[in-house]
């Protein structure tokens, strides 16, 4: 979904542009409370993750691809601030490296593929923590789920910038059908990997998922508590 | 149940990752993603202006390097090197100073 040079005009560019450091700001305070001399290490590799299997194109339709977003992946894994820096970092040297995204529309890259997806992701994934019983197991199906939906979301984010700022007149009803439908489908192939990728950490660390940290926490007290009843 | 060290899951996760980019990436479809193919369906597609940058590695391919199996996972190999250097570094300046809580 790399938005190239040309798609938006100047001022909506500059106004993502604006927005991604406004983001990418809070993102640098927000992160200190993820990170620490453990956790930090998985955010580079959370990151390159990203970057390799945003590779991958899949085919989804006749002559239609798509690749892994990753906003909500990288949010399970690492925690949201986090991982708008990795998504961040993906995007900036997919720009400056590879050509991929036009640097002027790098902020509207950040805000489409890495803010909107690591938000919806993010929050979609909290509520179905909260809903579906608190099993780590279920950690990455609540994951690619999340992952599914923030996908879409981020085609109907781009339908709105191209509102404010696109610079072909087209009739923005279409767009929108044509974005969220085609993005739907790349969506069952976000959910996928994303489950696979979270399913592997649990099955082997589960503590080193941030999005399933809380539920092995809730688990160590309820068996402290019974212990402590005993003795006492 | 069995603990797997933090130094064999990062292993296994950089190994998958330069796999993926330095081989997989190969067989990835070459269609345009859903972005391209809506613009081209729509009539906007030519509204995209050149990219402003000679970026070394433009099009996933490693400039003078021919074969295009070696071109494409020689830059793939280089985009998980730099990536996780940048994203590893900011995490580690980032973080919280002292033993893990």
């Amino acid at each position: 979904m790399h938005v190239p040079n040309g798609f938006l005009d100047a001022p909506t560019s500059m106004a993502t542009g604006a927005a991604a450091v406004v983001c990418v700001g809070a993102a640098l305070a927000g992160a200190r409370r993820e990170l620490d001399d453990r956790t930090a290490p998985m955010a580079g590799l959370v990151a390159a993750f990203v970057f390799a299997t945003q590779m991958l194109n899949f085919p989804v339709a006749a002559g239609t691809s798509g690749h892994l977003l990753g906003g909500a992946l990288a949010a399970v894994l690492v925690g949201p601030w986090t991982a708008l820096l990795c998504m961040s970092v993906v995007f900036l040297v997919q720009s400056l490296l590879f050509a991929d995204g036009g640097i002027t529309a790098l902020g509207t890259n950040i805000i489409l593929m890495g803010v909107t997806t690591v938000v919806v992701g993010w929050l979609l994934f909290v509520l179905l923590r909260a809903l579906l019983p608190k099993r780590p197991s279920l950690v990455p199906l609540e994951a690619g789920l999340a992952a599914m939906v923030s996908v879409p979301a981020a085609a109907l984010v781009f339908v709105g910038l191209y509102a404010a700022g696109g610079t072909a007149d087209l009739s923005l009803g279409e767009l929108a059908v044509a974005m969220v439908g085609v993005h739907t489908l790349i969506g069952i192939g976000e959910a996928a990997i994303t489950f696979l990728a979270v399913a592997s950490i649990v099955a082997v660390r589960p503590d080193l998922v941030y999005g399933a940290r809380p539920l092995l926490a809730r688990r160590e007290l309820e068996i402290r508590a019974t212990a402590t009843e005993a003795t006492a | 149940m069995r603990r797997v060290s933090f130094r064999w899951v990062a292993l296994g996760a950089l190994v998958v990752a330069l796999l993926l980019a330095g081989v997989v990436s190969h067989y990835a479809s070459s269609e345009p993603d859903g972005l391209n193919r809506v613009a081209q369906d729509h009539g906007f597609s030519q509204t995209e202006k050149d990219h402003e940058a000679d970026a070394p590695l433009a099009g996933y391919a490693a400039k003078d390097v021919d074969n295009p199996r070696l071109s494409g996972g020689l830059a793939g190999v280089v985009g998980v090197v730099v990536v996780l250097a940048l994203a590893g570094g900011l995490a580690f300046v980032v973080r919280r100073r002292g033993p893990a809580s």
